[in-house]
């Protein structure tokens, strides 16, 4: 018999039956759900250029890549499950405003470049947070990450593809990407949370080994993969203080507005109404649907 | 019951891929009935042409073999299938 430390210690898996403190409990409930809700939001935001998408290739490309979230979600809802939640109980929590997901789905899309720019800054932000999650302590989240993560990879190089064909394009649809990169850049660098010194949690995250790294440590990474990234692209980081460090072998960056970020997860984000109530109508418009088919799943078992 | 996704059952998804040789647990996922979970699950694991066939069966009818338990653990989600069959002894270090 091994506690609950001693596997941490050695740097294996907790699983659902073993025994966990009620704090780890509900921090990975907490964390598995939030991510849950992450990617069914997600979905909202590149979702609406689906019927506008220029051509019919963006368009299965997107269409695709909306599902693969819709998936995503499914997946964590089901490792979320193992620690003894039901899922319609996380939406009801996630549509109530109990539960919170990622800030950066409270900003809107205006232009089809944006998409391309969701792919490219949204999703290799969010490869940066997961790929260490794979190595999470809890065995059902680390292995549901494995499977989202080769997925995600997919997207960051859609979204990339997409921008450097715009950016072969005419000048507008240049102006286009620059615009987007100008909007989504510091949105994409507060994913990672607030700076190390505002916040509470990483140590005790990073004791049960559910968080590998700090948020500034992941937003540093980030940042050093962009930089080149953009220079092939042409496009232009919206930052004036971004340079190359030689001491440190590092990109020097300016400061996020964290007020801004403290406001989006407050709920006072550009878009976080809509977003929220598009999920409570999705989910009571589809009452209906789930009525009928247990309906007729306990017809044909009487039938049996 | 107010609640119908609740009372949906818990099915386990197994894969044969192109290349694979044998059905592999890939998941699990909520269905009314047996049709429904393969249809999810067509969905939900091969967006990707990744397998050639399905099988989906319900979590209750899966026996485990039991392996040996960190302490013992009275939660609720103990006492269910965790849809985790990877966790069989083999991968588990039996001795500590």
């Amino acid at each position: 018999m091994s506690t609950f430390d001693e596997v941490i210690a050695a740097d294996r898996r907790i699983e659902p039956r073993d025994d966990m403190p009620e704090a780890y409990r509900a921090t990975m409930i907490r964390q598995i759900a939030q991510h849950a809700h992450s990617e069914i939001i997600g979905m909202q935001p590149e979702g609406i250029w689906i019927t506008r998408a220029p051509s019919l290739r963006r368009k299965a490309i997107l269409l695709a890549k909306v599902q693969d979230e819709a998936g995503h979600g499914l997946y964590l809802y089901s490792a979320a499950e193992t620690l003894g939640v039901d899922r319609t109980d996380l939406t009801e929590r996630l549509i109530s405003g109990k539960q919170k997901y990622s800030s950066i789905f409270n900003y809107p899309t205006l232009s089809f470049a944006d998409v391309g720019v969701i792919g490219w800054l949204v999703d290799g932000a969010a490869i940066c947070n997961q790929v260490p999650l794979c190595r999470s302590s809890y065995g059902p989240y680390a292995r549901a990450m494995i499977r989202v993560c080769k997925e995600e990879s997919f997207h960051q190089r859609q979204g990339y593809e997409l921008l450097l064909t715009m950016m072969r394009g005419t000048d507008a649809q240049r102006a286009m990407v620059q615009d987007a990169v100008d909007r989504w850049w510091w949105p994409s660098l507060m994913m990672f949370g607030p700076p190390d010194d505002d916040s509470p949690n990483t140590a005790r995250s990073m004791a049960w080994k559910i968080k590998r790294h700090t948020n500034d440590e992941l937003r540093q990474r980030f940042v050093d993969m962009s930089v080149p990234q953009a220079e092939v692209l042409g496009v232009t980081l919206p930052d004036p203080e971004l340079r190359w460090n030689a001491e440190r072998g590092e990109h020097d960056f300016g400061t996020p507005d964290w007020a801004e970020l403290r406001r989006v997860i407050e709920g006072d984000g550009p878009c976080n109404a809509e977003r929220v109530e598009n999920r409570r109508w999705a989910h009571e418009d589809g009452a209906w649907v789930r009525d009928a088919a247990a309906a007729h799943a306990r017809k044909k078992e009487l039938a049996a | 019951m107010t609640n119908p996704t609740y009372a949906w059952p818990l099915y386990e998804v197994f894969v044969r891929g192109k290349r694979g040789l044998n059905h592999v647990h890939v998941g699990s996922l909520h269905a009314p009935d047996d049709e429904s979970a393969l249809h999810s699950a067509r969905d939900v694991y091969t967006r990707r042409n990744e397998g050639v066939s399905i099988w989906v069966v319900r979590s209750v009818h899966v026996t485990a073999s039991s392996r040996p338990r960190r302490t013992r653990s009275s939660h609720p989600a103990a006492t269910r299938c965790t849809g985790t069959p990877r966790s069989t002894p083999s991968r588990r270090r039996t001795h500590i």
